[in-house]
């Protein structure tokens, strides 16, 4: 699917200067209908993102992304995952950057380099039970302090637990 | 909690703050020092639902989540889905498809700006002459699909009905009508005094805080950047009307108030080319009953009235999606609330929160 | 007595009748939108559908100053606590009027956050269905709601301490 890309030269050259830059860290790069999507490692998703910011432009985040993939059968997939939806302007190119977090795993919070990541993260903590650590008020957003349970998780009925 | 300065509660019921939400205010005497919006009165649990129904049956609820423009919500969703499927829409449904979203979003605009001026101190003046130019719109909208509100008038793969000589002449004489309206608000609002002094230099935003922010739609044009969604990533072939997009200087409220009544013109401008190049032919692609969408995922965007409107989906193979996500524009707007209100006296937070168009439904979804 | 009569002009009514003649003709309903309805009850006290007809057109704020609860819209569990205090700050005699689907059954929306209906936490006099109801059918509902205003004995609940609602 990757070598799609090269009918995107701007894509192209952003994955490819991640790629030499982030060696290690950079675990797949996709590339289907025309979204470049970046598979990357925890640990470094910081500063990927601040990377993105200062070298390629990429100066907002239009939203950020909770997964639950308790459903999906494959070797060593871990229980959730967060999506980081950027884009740059002028140029409008978005790419997504995804990482995958197990439960009760910490993420760094993306609040010191996108101000909007504020609110989008206290939603997924909110609706996932992920933490964002550095996060500056991590605190439901949505649901009652006193509520029990994380919605969007599959485990979590529809109606609720009475 | 900090005994040095007033603390008060704005909301859930509070008649300005467009929906249920609760603000706690620290007040310096009469200057706002900290803002902290507490959301989730109207928390529905829509995505929850949604990974609960098909595809089809997900439509209506984009409706009831930016109630104010449901057609937008509706074109934002079924273009998401239509590209995960890889569906090409005929040409007359995606120039119906314009002249909707373009009805629609001189419908928002418009009672916003009833709205906003509401918040400023023109209790209900305005705000009559805007919902009675409103209501010739709905009714457009109630001779289409039959429906006010929640239209649900966009289906995936095209539109469910096609659109007459008699609409065609209801839209045209619908817009002269709104020509005439903005020209008359134009003379109440535009240099009334107490408006400006509303509205000139309150809720100041720079163009630099506001990309910083993520800030979308009207607000963020009105301080200076020339992003619209339409113009640069054209989808439902946008690409193929001429159009300005309007931008602001200062910042402002009243930058702001500018920018959407100018955008009001361009709609109309628009739904007008639409009208007289609409082309012939079918008006909804060929899709599956069931429909089983392969598995993918997807990101979206479109700009809606209130700015960028977008839809990640992901599907597992079933007739059912695995997830739908909506990043929704006020959600993101709102955020920016605490630094446009910072210094600026009480009676200001309401303008200022009038003034960026957030609606609750599409928040707390 | 008879001088009285001959020179002043009088009426003899039911004490019932009289106090429910003024209350239904003069109902301030409470402005409290909560979700889609609040559009369409706005649309309803614009120039159009002009909800003044019937001397409803002074929307309160304040719960303190009004007698008809309209609620508009969805009420999640984490409104219906404030939605409850709301109607208990409301002056008695009061009215409660369920607009919309969502306010009667929850609507479209059997999740987690969604009251399953107002009237699990207030008495409704009143439900109007259709989501949202039209204008139309607000005013509908709240001609009906006129006509119960107006069959009612507010005399007995004066007389009688016991029989009033909030006791």
């Amino acid at each position: 699917m990757i070598d799609q890309i090269s009918k995107y030269p701007a894509l192209e050259n952003i994955f490819s200067s991640l790629q030499s830059v982030f060696k290690d860290s950079i675990i797949e790069g996709r590339f289907e209908k025309e979204e470049l999507s970046v598979k990357v490692k925890k640990e470094s998703i910081l500063l990927i993102l601040k990377f993105l910011r200062d070298e390629k432009g990429f100066n907002a985040l239009s939203d950020m992304i909770g997964l639950d993939n308790s459903s999906v059968n494959k070797e060593g997939q871990k229980r959730f995952s967060v999506l980081y939806q950027l884009y740059r302007f002028p140029g409008f190119e978005r790419i997504r950057i995804v990482i995958d977090v197990d439960e009760n795993d910490p993420v760094d919070s993306a609040y010191p380099v996108y101000k909007s990541a504020d609110w989008a993260e206290r939603e997924i903590f909110d609706m996932f039970g992920i933490n964002f650590s550095g996060h500056p008020n991590l605190r439901r957003i949505y649901m009652p302090d006193n509520f029990d349970g994380y919605p969007l998780r599959k485990d979590f009925p529809l109606e609720g637990r009475q | 909690m900090d005994s040095k300065f007033l603390e008060i509660n704005m909301g859930p019921q509070h008649p300005s703050t467009h929906g249920v939400l609760n603000l706690k205010l620290s007040l310096d005497n009469e200057v706002v020092v900290k803002v902290e919006p507490n959301l989730g009165y109207l928390h529905r649990g829509m995505e929850k639902l949604w990974e609960n129904r098909t595809y089809a049956q997900v439509v209506p609820f984009t409706d009831r989540l930016d109630y104010f423009c449901a057609i937008s919500n509706n074109l934002g969703y079924v273009l998401a889905v239509e590209k995960l499927m890889g569906l090409e829409i005929p040409k007359r449904a995606q120039y119906i498809r314009v002249i909707l979203t373009e009805i629609q979003r001189i419908v928002n605009h418009i009672g916003w700006l009833g709205f906003v001026t509401n918040d400023a101190g023109a209790y209900y003046t305005i705000n009559f002459y805007t919902f009675e130019e409103r209501e010739e719109y709905l009714e457009i909208f109630e001779e289409y699909v039959g429906a006010r509100l929640t239209i649900n008038a966009i289906r995936i793969g095209g539109v469910p009905f096609d659109i007459d000589d008699k609409l065609i002449s209801m839209i045209e004489k619908a817009l002269v009508e709104t020509e005439k309206k903005i020209k008359d608000i134009d003379k109440i609002v535009t240099r009334n005094r107490i408006w400006l002094h509303r509205t000139k230099g309150v809720g100041v935003f720079s163009a630099e805080d506001a990309v910083q922010f993520g800030l979308t739609g009207p607000a963020l044009r009105a301080s200076g950047v020339k992003w619209d969604i339409r113009k640069d990533i054209p989808y439902s072939s946008y690409d193929e009307f001429d159009f300005d997009v309007p931008t602001g200087t200062a910042g402002d409220i009243y930058d702001r108030y500018l920018v959407r009544v100018e955008e009001i013109k361009q709609s109309m401008r628009i739904i007008r080319q639409a009208i007289k190049n609409l082309p012939s032919g079918e008006i909804a692609a060929k899709v599956p009953k069931v429909l089983k969408i392969p598995e993918g995922e997807i990101f979206h965007s479109i700009e809606a009235p209130k700015g960028e409107l977008g839809f990640y989906i992901k599907s597992n193979g079933t007739d059912k999606p695995e997830r739908v996500k909506m990043k929704s524009p006020s959600f993101i707007n709102m955020q920016s609330l605490e630094s446009m209100c910072k210094g600026n006296m009480l009676a200001d937070v309401v303008v200022i929160l009038g003034s960026l168009d957030v609606l609750l439904g599409e928040i707390d979804k | 007595m008879a001088d009285i009569i001959e020179k002043q002009p009088f009426v003899l009514a039911r004490l019932d009748e009289l106090i429910t003649w003024g209350q239904k003709n003069s109902i301030w309903p409470f402005g409290s939108g909560l979700a889609c309805c609040a559009i369409e009850m706005i649309s309803t006290l614009m120039a159009r559908y002009d909800i003044s007809r019937f001397g409803m057109e002074v929307m309160r704020p304040s719960p303190r100053q009004a007698d008809l609860f309209i609620v508009a819209g969805t009420v999640t569990k984490k409104m219906a606590p404030v939605v409850r205090r709301l109607w208990e700050q409301m002056p008695d005699p009061k009215w409660v009027v369920a607009m919309g689907n969502c306010a009667i059954s929850g609507g479209p929306f059997p999740t987690y956050a969604v009251l399953q209906g107002v009237d699990k936490i207030l008495p409704v006099d009143v439900y109007i269905s259709g989501c949202p109801p039209t204008p139309q059918g607000l005013l509908h509902g709240l001609l009906m709601l006129r006509d119960k205003v107006g069959r009612e004995h507010p005399t007995k609940e004066i007389f009688s301490v016991h029989d009033r609602p909030n006791k």
